[in-house]
């Protein structure tokens, strides 16, 4: 980066010019990223409550999980919880509340395009997601977690509920206020992480019910991480689709519907 | 209008926007030319910050003409970002994030920034370098935004009231700011409410109501229109107000509006206060609480809008 030194006459000359692409998008991903980590509230949903889950719920026995280990079992469904509360609550809250106060809208009159400003808040969910995976790994192995399958069908299966997650927060983002958000970004997290196949086994709901719960995003990640870990099955094409559809109708109704103001 | 190396800073003509039932800009008309101070004065809801935030591209215009250094502000978005900088009324920055921070990243989304250090200590910045944006004063917020954009040296900058809730010390550190990138070339469009800041830096005033520009020339012109200085004076009533007359300068006028209240009007100046004077010394008269008036911007502007205040 070239800057001019010092005082005096001809400092402001213009000499204007957007710096390149990949520079800008690594600049905003950095940026985003350290918003992301340095918010105490954010913190909370990514990292301490799925982590006492984790650890509340693998050693006492207040549900009723089922065969083996219960920490096999809750691991997936806890990793599916992180991509929530990063991509999804997290994310729809901090954009909600930067839209309200014109970051969006300053920014969107600096030279990075719009396309790049969200390109580096998913860099910033990703990057948050591996440390949240690192770290949530690291507790459930402590805890006697022994995983099974191919890591890249875990991968694969993360990615598309971080796509889903996201489309579905920044519409949330895009076109509501953002106290609305904020509530309602919060109601969601509660109610999937109960109704998601985290801590329930979906198999407890009546059948009706969890055909819909299943076919929810956080359903269908908890259910495919869970087939793939504790099962040691394949790539579970099924919930696999189902992450792919809600990716595609939220990124694109997000993309239809955002606001930037 | 294909060479847009020539063409003004911003030509607006019959520019259109409408929020519902409501006009905030109803056929205005303005041209600002490249390298030079233009203050858009006018009350509340005048219509200011739509024309601004139209020239910016936040605004698409319903109906009008609008090129900003000879190019569409919302068509050809990508092309203007680079080269003009804006200041939001207000906010425009991540809560959490640190003044210094936000002003580097800003920085960095640009191939030639000024630098950073610098910027910053230039605007008293560096004291509150550290602060999240949240925990900073209105004012410490301004002098950020201010200082957000200008760092990317661009050609043109709107700053929308650049000096809305800044301390004395901070208000005369961002005309200062302004003068230099008027002398260094850079084409500045500021709004304000504040007639002072208006004659104080602009070459050009656009007075806006209302939706449209009511009045537009140099400060200088703009005062030198409508009715005129006045110099007043008491002493002992009912003096001689046919010798005054001949004593003063073609084109001035004196009247006693009350007993030994005197009220002369014309080209207030030095010559005509030692005319005055002098006059009153040969009639022996004391002229008591001498008060000279100057006919300034503000008055044109209340002349203008009327005194009424704005919803």
């Amino acid at each position: 980066m070239s800057t001019e030194t010092g005082a005096g006459p001809g400092r402001h000359a213009p000499r204007p010019g957007a710096a390149p692409l990949p520079r800008m998008i690594a600049a905003q991903a950095a940026l985003e990223t350290r918003m992301l980590l340095r918010h105490g509230e954010q913190l909370l949903l990514t990292v301490v409550i799925p982590t006492l889950l984790l650890v509340l719920f693998s050693s006492v026995d207040v549900v009723d999980v089922g065969e083996g280990e219960r920490v096999d079992f809750l691991a997936p469904g806890i990793l599916a919880l992180a991509v929530l509360s990063t991509a999804f609550t997290g994310q729809a809250i901090a954009t909600g509340f930067e839209r309200r106060y014109g970051v969006l809208k300053r920014l969107g009159a600096s030279p990075l395009p719009r396309w790049a400003l969200m390109c580096g808040k998913t860099c910033a969910v990703l990057v948050t997601l591996v440390l949240q995976t690192v770290l949530l790994s690291a507790v459930a192995l402590a805890l006697g977690w022994s995983p099974h399958g191919n890591p890249a069908a875990v991968a694969l299966l993360m990615l598309l509920g971080t796509a889903a997650f996201s489309g579905l927060g920044l519409l949330m983002a895009g076109t509501l206020r953002a106290e609305v958000t904020l509530a309602a970004a919060n109601l969601v997290f509660v109610l999937l992480l109960f109704s998601g196949g985290v801590i329930v086994p979906l198999d407890d709901f009546p059948a009706g019910l969890r055909g819909v719960l299943e076919a929810l995003p956080l359903g269908a990640l908890s259910d495919g991480l869970r087939a793939v870990l504790d099962d040691g099955a394949g790539m579970p094409w099924g919930d696999a689709a189902v992450l792919a559809g809600w990716a595609v109708a939220g990124l694109g109704a997000a993309a239809r519907f955002f606001r930037w103001e | 209008m294909h060479t847009p190396g020539a063409a003004p800073a911003v030509e607006a003509v019959g520019l259109v926007k409408r929020y519902g039932r409501t006009t905030a800009v109803d056929g205005l008309d303005l041209t600002v030319a490249r390298g030079t101070v233009t203050a858009v004065l006018g009350p509340n809801g005048a219509g200011k910050t739509t024309t601004v935030e139209s020239c910016e591209g936040f605004r698409t215009p319903d109906a009008g003409h609008l090129r900003v250094l000879g190019l569409d502000p919302v068509a050809d978005a990508a092309a203007l970002r680079p080269r003009v900088g804006v200041m939001l009324q207000n906010g425009g920055v991540y809560p959490g994030v640190r003044a210094k921070e936000m002003l580097r990243h800003v920085a960095r989304l640009h191939a030639h920034p000024l630098d950073v250090d610098a910027l910053a200590d230039r605007l008293g910045i560096g004291g509150f370098g550290r602060t999240t944006y949240r925990r900073l004063s209105g004012g410490q917020q301004q002098r950020l935004s201010l200082a957000l954009a200008v760092v990317g040296r661009p050609e043109l900058v709107f700053l929308d009231e650049p000096t809305a809730g800044l301390d004395p010390q901070a208000r005369h550190a961002t005309w200062d700011l302004i003068r230099e990138l008027r002398a260094d070339g850079v084409t500045v469009v500021l709004t304000t409410h504040h007639m002072d800041e208006a004659e104080e830096l602009a070459d050009d005033v656009a007075i806006v109501d209302g939706g449209r520009v009511i009045a537009h020339g140099s400060p200088a012109d703009l005062s030198r229109g409508g009715t005129a200085d006045v110099l007043r004076f008491t002493g002992r009533p009912g003096l001689d107000l046919v010798s005054l007359r001949q004593a003063l300068p073609a084109g001035s006028e004196a009247t006693e509006p009350s007993p030994g209240s005197y009220r002369i009007t014309g080209d207030v100046g030095p010559r005509l206060l030692a005319t005055v004077t002098a006059w009153c010394a040969q009639h022996g008269v004391l002229a008591d609480r001498i008060t000279t008036q100057r006919h300034t911007l503000e008055d044109v502007f209340l002349e203008l809008t009327g005194k009424e205040l704005r919803p």
